[in-house]
């Protein structure tokens, strides 16, 4: 065996040829988890690249559900969600809650129709800093099942520049490849609409993991069902909009919550074996036991520019111990793209939001 | 006899586990920022592995401050002892900024860190303007530390297997043959 001393000059150049190599294989490794070497990969940031381009350039604004306002409250449990889950939430008392009404889409100058998706998003702060966050909407089941769908969907419904409206052929062509968005509307569709925020059900969609103390583990959806008598949306409305009635769904909340605070019960659905926990575009069956878990009081409403919500990411998976994420790939594409909405939008210039209130009202107390 | 002088036992265990942990790290922070899907899962390991690291970069200067060196090998020269101190410095700087930047970061979003059931306290207060600057300092100063351990992983293995040096047996976590054994036992199939 040679030593060091007698090496060829050839046997230099091949261990340094290994080192290189080892070095790139090393380097090219880390370019591969990171994406470099997948462009075409649909990541947070395309995703959001994909809302810009749609709806144009908002700076400061959510990059979906970019029109709404702050609201605060409380939670009052009553105990029966303890029986599923150890969440501090579920135990009997009262929690602070808030949270923000939302017109789904991206621009936020938008005017109100009573078509458009609404959201109630929550954030309720539980003891020991733990959170549950959570964003829901009032639609039965969601429109599509991937992120890459969600990311396809938004691109076929680009309005069109000269007509400003989805291009028909594109939309049909996403729904021909896509047969479980075409049944999602359907049952879209057949739920009767209610006239504005407060009197709509909203449904968490997506499915989530309850597990009590010993252990065992329950599927779950949950809604937050109105106390407000549903009131079918009013005829007016349904006329394209005046300058006036601009905000009119936003109006009628605020006005609502002047005259008192507005309530809705939080209801679980327990899943049985069988049930889809990772696609939210099927319901679940109608005969599934609903548990009324506690009341969600609203009192208080605020414009964007002082509400508490404006730098808060309601990031579906900031879950309190006893309440976990499902295998819905759309949960972890969510978080993933409220993050990286998040990081672009609060890092921007902060512009007037469409729907203000005098600052620090407190609205509909006793 | 050719004894190789090496770290002190509990310094060659704490680079490896670090080592360990903070390539996995860098591919996690790195996967997790490009993932939709496997988001959820890499998160979950990033943020608890990140305390863990924390606690083990806080052990491991404080075990730099207590165990000596070994002596610098005669193939390093002057200006690459020099360079060697500098991104030694550079790494122990990185590995304790790292993941207290990414705690601080999630303070000032407001976004819990939960560690199994127990919530970490917030270290620093509800400001979007200082998250805005920690998030960008949190990926500038990870792409600095891959650098940095591409930069380290180049040394070793050109002294190792091109000077042949025997560098990276002052590391290694069992203690080496002699290099006469070395070359006998490889010689002999």
């Amino acid at each position: 065996m040679a030593t060091t001393t007698e090496q060829p000059q050839w046997a230099n150049g091949a261990r340094l040829a290994l080192v290189a190599a080892l070095v790139l294989g090393v380097g090219t490794g880390f370019l591969y988890v990171g994406g470099w070497l997948s462009p075409q990969r649909l990541t947070p940031a395309r995703l959001v690249d994909t809302f810009e381009r749609v709806n144009g350039p908002h700076p400061g604004f959510r990059r979906n559900h970019a029109k709404g306002v702050s609201i605060a409250g409380y939670f009052e449990a009553n105990g029966a969600g303890s029986r599923f889950s150890k969440a501090a939430v579920f135990r009997p008392g009262r929690v602070n809650v808030v949270g923000r009404f939302a017109l789904a889409g991206g621009m936020p100058y938008a005017g109100d129709n009573t078509a458009t998706v609404r959201s109630m998003a929550l954030l309720f702060a539980l003891p020991n800093g733990e959170e549950w966050r959570t964003g829901m909407n009032n639609i039965p089941v969601f429109v599509v099942n991937t992120p890459e769908a969600f990311n396809e969907q938004l691109i076929a419904q680009a309005p069109d520049p000269k007509t400003k409206k989805p291009n028909p052929e594109s939309v049909r062509a996403f729904l021909a490849k896509h047969p479980e968005t075409k049944r999602a509307i359907g049952m879209i569709k057949a739920q009767p609409q209610t006239s504005g925020f407060e009197d709509s059900t909203y449904n968490s969609l997506n499915a989530f993991l309850l597990s009590d103390d010993a252990g065992h583990v329950t599927p779950v959806r949950w809604s937050m069902v109105p106390l407000q008598l549903p009131a079918p949306p009013a005829v007016s409305s349904a006329a394209p909009g005046s300058e006036s009635s601009t905000n009119f769904l936003f109006d009628a909340l605020i006005a609502h919550l002047k005259q008192g605070p507005l309530r809705w019960r939080l209801v679980l659905t327990l899943g049985q074996p069988g049930d889809s926990t990772r696609d939210a575009t099927l319901a679940w069956p109608e005969n599934r036991e609903r548990v009324d878990v506690g009341t969600l009081t609203i009192d208080h409403v605020e414009g964007e520019a002082s509400g508490a919500a404006r730098i808060i990411n309601f990031d579906p998976l900031v879950l309190p111990n006893g309440i976990a994420g499902s295998d819905d790939p759309l949960l972890s594409a969510r978080s993933a793209a409220y993050s990286q909405s998040f990081t672009r939008r609060v890092r921007e210039p902060v512009s007037p939001s469409a729907v203000t209130t005098p600052s620090g009202q407190k609205l509909g107390e006793p | 006899m050719n004894k190789v002088s090496q770290f002190a036992w509990s310094s060659r265990v704490l680079h490896w586990l670090m080592a360990a942990g903070l390539l996995g790290m860098l591919a996690v922070g790195m996967a997790m920022v490009a993932s939709l899907g496997e988001y959820q899962r890499l998160v979950a390991i990033h943020r608890p592995l990140g305390v863990l690291l924390l606690a083990l970069a806080a052990i491991r200067l404080l075990n730099r401050q207590l165990k000596p060196l070994p002596p610098f090998l005669p193939t390093m020269s002057a200006k690459e002892r020099v360079i060697a101190t500098a991104s030694e410095r550079l790494m122990y700087a990185l590995m304790l900024l790292l993941p207290l930047i990414g705690w601080g970061m999630l303070s000032a979003a407001r976004f819990p860190v939960r560690v199994g059931p127990i919530v970490l306290p917030p270290i620093l207060p509800h400001s979007v303007a200082l998250y805005t600057v920690l998030r960008r300092a949190h990926t500038v100063l990870a792409y600095a530390l891959f650098f940095a351990f591409m930069a380290h992983l180049s040394a070793v293995l050109f002294h190792t297997l091109v000077l042949r040096d025997g560098l990276l047996a002052r590391m290694l976590p069992w203690s080496p043959r002699t290099r006469d054994s070395d070359r006998k036992d490889s010689g002999a199939p």
